[in-house]
């Protein structure tokens, strides 16, 4: 019984394995190994890794070739006698030294390609890079253009309520723009725990330490999107912070420099003129799904015991001034951190506005609003 | 446990074991403890591997359907711990103790009543650590590497109960070594002298040593983070003056020797099983030892290759960098000499060869991906991504947890005198080998493709292999039901063993009956 | 037991003691490997006492300042130049701008970083508002000065360097009695205060 038992378990086991083969995962062998990148020591580390790869595979089916030979050759049925030798010093010798200089062999480029990467002198362009809980911040030191780069998918796509886009995971507000053929410093820090930086196409992979910079260099061959992780445990969304750096060509980076240097001077316009309640609840509603629904919920409802329910609640309702505080100062000894240097004047009285005017807010409070101006005035001095 | 027959073939009288419960809990006797640390591994690798379900489940598919991104950085965190101190360590622990007093010729271990403290500590140290699953804020969810500020003052409450948990986890190795140091120096048969020992005393007597060296750091460590939580300094925390990259230096100081006490053992079992089932004595005994004792001393010396991205000078990688090659040359020469050793012999296939064999050929594709890592430019391109996750589980579980496999298949007969199934044991074989491989090896490419470790959700184009990967992982945690199956069965009952069991079989342990009679060599025997 | 047993124990347990000793003693000997190496991408906390490191012959290189708040520390805090270009072996006094933009007395403490890290070991400073915590009142801003000097022994292959400065705030840490906020802290998914 117990043999009938373990063909039919055979032919389960190969029906199975067949049929989980024979599936559409061969179309992807394109995808099964690292990109070879779009610089000049990416393709060097390429070339390196695969360097090193062929080695171990012509070892590997040396050493296995004899091992599964052996194997064959020399069962107890065919080889009734076993040979007695048991040491030969030479030999011990000869397959200690190949090996030594095969690993020489592979240390001297390898040596080489690392010496390049720390080459290390002054870019065209110098990005500063923090990491944070859980984005990025990118400040360009030359023009000083300042942002931070959010992951857009929606949760909604990650909780598996609509279908996922093309992008999952690997798309954010705004990209790191950089032109090609000019060097590119990484300045790389990080604002709370350890993150890191991880561009593959460029071959970057630094450490985001909390107090320390890092340094890393790029000069990028090819216009296009390319995309990278953290790659350092930060937390629970430390899946959730992707990079996302666009190479275009130098016109169009002067024009998008141009771009961001003047929509600082829009946003300063902005925080001028007056503002409609409906204006900046639409606004601050955007802001909200951005920054806010991880916690507080898109029913403002927040998570029992752990994230405070804004709709309904008594600051929201009632209490402008502290409400402002909090969204200015973050709350001590909680997890709600200060959004004062995420947020534009303008950005933080439209989503203060929204929490104050959604679920229901606007008819049971005090109905104030915010609007910009609030925000400057917040931010003068107190003496 | 056991089958303990009454020996009476010593002079001394001996009683035989106490009868109840509490035979277990006030045992000195190292069989029982070696019974005992074997069981609780067994346990803890259950344990470890459900969390491991939960993980593979999860990214079964890309989106989060099981559990929350806070929930899943605890499993991470907390399979780590357990396959570590918990399953893999305690298991070689046991092995030690049914093993090295035997293999010496001497009556049990040295300090006995230490032996069977450092066994209780442990599942108290493990009730501490999970029951933090049910804390406040959660169990520990920085990984079991527990990088500062993330592991202090980022930390969950339970961190707390973490650090006294690898602290007391730490101490029951310490003792543990302590025993076998003094065991295998000063408790030898006449005649055995250290160039006559067992493999697998040698591999132990050198992991002992490196116990003895680096899990007093570990210790410091966890230390300088409970007073960095709690009583205001900054070893770790840059705003006092600390360095978040100190805490990575002074925990793989730790954790590059602890990977190799991890896989030291595995190396004497391979050497005992290839020898035994090839019917050949093992080819170059002086190498095998010399080439230990390298990997050992190295092992000291190339810790910051786990840290090649923080930042290190260029003078720093380069040593590290090339230390770290270095490893493969001693390691190389063992994998030489273990298929010399089946080169003209005369070879069967019973369970523990074929796990010893697999050993052999699926950590040394283990020990390629590793000399990949070593090549710092390249490591930019894999830190931190399914590849580094690819290598470790394939000299960790093909490699030291099969080992465990093969040394219980091996020496079972003569723990409990009753041969195990051999058609049940080869198919738990055959799940196992196939489930390793289809769990593990797409995680080379995943990682190779982009995706980091440590996450719970992942871009689209990793979809297909981490259903896969999954699919593996499955089979081979369902396998493991019928290993447990296989050990009680045995257990219980099965075609009697000889005192050779296994015809080729070389050493002390041989020589005395199956089961092992509950104290042997009260006479130490001759060795010639 | 036997002696030869008694003799080991002893000397393993001196050996843990000693190991466990010496991963606190790895806390200095980090610092002194990085210097007597000249691996160090740590810088010195304290003004130097070097004396007879001016040259007048020195090279050209340029410095390029950055500065971060951790934690979003509420303060505006920027270099008054963002890049300047010094000799090595001469003085130098850069400025940073801080401000206080609460209504609460708060402290603050400034780490420096430099990259590349084989460039620290040459950054000397006279003067520095990194070695002192900085204390400001509600609304107050400042200059803060930091007088340094790369040495002539600076690497050739060294022409430009980073010197970051973060600020962190450390008001709590010099309230008399400490208060542990750490476990508390931003991003720990635990119980907060239900209502604010």
């Amino acid at each position: 019984m117990f043999k009938k038992a373990t063909t039919s378990l055979n032919k389960t086991l190969l029906t199975g394995f067949v049929t989980l083969f024979s599936s559409n995962m061969f179309a992807a062998w394109g995808d099964l190994n690292m990109t070879e990148g779009v610089t000049a020591i990416s393709k060097e580390v390429f070339d390196l890794h695969m360097l090193i790869f062929w080695i171990c595979v012509v070892i590997g089916l040396v050493v296995f070739g004899i091992m599964f030979y052996s194997m064959f050759a020399f069962t107890k049925k065919k080889n009734p006698s076993p040979a007695s030798f048991h040491e030969n010093t030479k030999l011990e010798l000869a397959w200690t030294v190949v090996p030594f200089l095969i690993l020489v062999f592979m240390a001297i480029p390898a040596s080489n390609t690392l010496t390049k990467i720390y080459d290390d002198t002054e870019g065209d362009i110098n990005i500063q890079v923090v990491g944070y809980q859980w984005k990025w911040q990118y400040k360009y030191l030359e023009d000083d253009i300042d942002f931070f780069s959010n992951l857009t998918t929606d949760w909604d796509e990650i909780y598996n309520k609509t279908p996922k886009g093309e992008f999952y995971l690997e798309e954010v507000d705004e990209a790191v723009v950089i032109p090609v053929g000019k060097k590119i410093r990484f300045l790389i820090t990080a604002n709370d725990v350890i993150h890191s930086w991880w561009m593959p196409d460029f071959a970057i992979k630094q450490d985001a330490i909390p107090g320390f910079i890092n340094t890393a260099w790029t000069i990028v061959d090819e216009p296009g999107i390319y995309r990278g992780k953290c790659t350092e445990l930060c937390g629970k969304n430390h899946g959730f912070m992707p990079v996302v750096v666009k190479v275009v060509t130098q016109d169009e980076y002067d024009a998008w420099v141009q771009d961001k240097k003047d929509a600082a001077f829009r946003m300063a316009e902005l925080t001028e003129k007056d503002w409609s309640v409906a204006e900046l609840t639409e606004r601050g509603e955007g802001i909200y799904l951005k920054n806010c629904v991880a916690c507080h919920q898109v029913n403002g409802q927040g998570i029992t015991g752990i994230f405070p329910n804004l709709a309904g609640s008594d600051v929201v309702l009632n209490d402008k001034a502290r409400n402002i505080e909090i969204l200015m100062e973050g709350v001590q000894g909680a997890a709600m951190q200060s959004f004062a240097n995420q947020l534009s004047e303008v950005d933080m009285a439209s989503v203060i506005t929204y929490t104050r005017q959604a679920w229901g807010n606007a008819e049971n409070g005090d109905g104030e609003i915010v609007v910009p101006k609030d925000i400057v005035e917040y931010k003068k001095p107190k003496v | 446990m056991s089958a303990v027959i009454e020996s009476h073939n010593h002079d001394d009288h001996h009683h035989g074991p106490a009868k109840g419960l509490t035979r277990w809990l006030y045992t000195t006797n190292h069989k029982d403890i070696g019974t005992l640390y074997l069981w609780f591994s067994f346990a803890m690798f259950l344990i470890g591997g459900a969390m491991a379900m939960v993980i593979r489940a999860e990214l079964f598919q890309p989106g989060m359907q099981i559990v929350e991104p806070e929930f899943y950085n605890q499993m991470l965190t907390l399979h780590g711990l357990i396959m570590v101190f918990g399953a893999v360590m305690p298991a070689f622990v046991g092995l030690a103790n049914w093993l090295v007093p035997m293999m010496v010729g001497a009556p049990d271990m040295a300090l006995p009543r230490m032996n069977n403290l450092s066994f209780w500590i442990l599942p108290f140290a493990f009730f501490i650590l999970l029951s933090s699953l049910f804390m406040e804020g959660g169990a520990p969810n920085f990984g079991w590497t527990f990088y500062a500020p993330l592991s202090t003052t980022y930390a969950p409450p339970s961190v707390t109960f973490f650090i006294f948990a690898v602290h007391i986890m730490g101490a029951s190795s310490i003792m543990g070594s302590i025993n076998v140091i003094v065991t295998i120096m000063n408790m030898r048969a006449p005649g055995m002298t250290l160039m006559k020992m067992p493999l697998f005393v040698w591999s132990w007597l050198i992991t002992a040593y490196l116990l003895i060296a680096v899990m007093p750091v570990l210790a410091g460590a966890v230390t300088m983070m409970l007073m960095d939580i709690h009583f205001g300094t900054s070893f770790f925390n840059a705003a006092g003056g600390g360095d978040p990259v100190l805490f990575q230096h002074i925990f793989w100081f730790f954790g590059h020797p602890e990977v190799y006490i991890m896989i030291l053992p595995a190396f004497g079992i391979a050497s005992h099983i290839i020898e035994t089932f090839s019917r050949k004595q093992l080819f170059g005994y002086a190498s095998m030892v010399w080439a230990m004792a390298s990997i050992a001393i190295l092992s000291f010396v190339v810790w910051a290759h786990h840290m090649f991205t923080v930042g290190l000078p260029l003078a720093a990688e380069l040593f590290f960098m090339w230390a770290t090659m270095l490893i493969a040359v001693p390691t190389g020469v063992k994998v030489f000499n273990w298929v010399t050793t089946m080169f003209k012999g005369s070879i069967t296939y019973e369970t523990p060869m074929l796990f010893a064999i697999a050993f052999v050929v699926l950590f040394t594709i283990g020990g390629f991906s590793g000399l990949m890592l070593a090549i710092t430019p390249a490591d930019f391109q894999y830190h931190d991504t399914y590849f580094v996750v690819a290598h470790f589980h394939y000299v960790l579980v093909p490699g030291s947890i099969f080992s465990i496999m093969a040394a219980v298949y091996y020496w079972i007969p003569k723990w409990t005198g009753n041969m195990y199934d051999e058609r049940l044991g080869k198919l738990h074989f055959w799940l196992s080998f196939i489930g390793v491989n289809v769990t593990f090896f797409p995680q080379h490419w995943i990682g190779l493709a982009g995706m980091p470790r440590r996450i719970p959700d992942y871009a689209l184009q990793f979809a297909d292999w981490n259903m896969i990967s999954s699919v593996g992982a499955f089979l081979f945690g369902a396998s493991q039901i019928l290993f447990l199956f296989i050990v009680v069965k045995t257990v219980m009952g099965g075609k009697k063993a000889t005192p050779e069991v296994w015809e080729g079989s070389r050493g002390l342990e041989w020589t005395v009956e199956s089961p092992a009679p509950y104290h042997t060599f009260t006479t130490p025997p001759k060795v010639s | 037991m036997n002696e030869g047993s008694k003799k080991t124990i002893k000397t393993l347990c001196f050996a843990v003691l000693g190991m466990f000793t010496f991963s606190f003693a790895l806390v200095p000997l980090y610092n002194v490997f990085c210097e007597v190496t000249g691996l160090n991408g740590k810088i010195e906390l304290r003004a130097t006492n070097d004396k007879n490191i001016e040259v007048d012959d020195g090279r050209d290189i340029s410095i390029q300042f950055v500065s971060h708040n951790n934690e979003e520390m509420p303060w505006t805090f920027r270099p008054s130049e963002d890049n300047i270009q010094i000799q090595t072996g001469k003085y130098h006094t850069a400025t940073f701008y801080v401000k206080n933009t609460t209504n609460k007395r708060m402290v603050a403490q400034a780490i420096p970083s430099v990259a590349p890290s084989n460039a620290a070991a040459h950054l000397k400073k006279l003067e520095c508002f990194c070695f002192e915590q900085q204390e400001l009142a509600p609304g107050e801003e400042a200059l803060l000065p930091v007088r340094l000097i790369f040495d002539d022994e600076l690497p050739s292959s060294i022409n430009s360097v980073v010197l970051s400065y973060t600020i962190f705030d450390v008001t709590d840490y010099n309230d008399v009695e400490f208060t542990q906020h750490h476990n508390d802290d931003h991003h720990a998914d635990h119980e907060m205060e239900p209502s604010i």
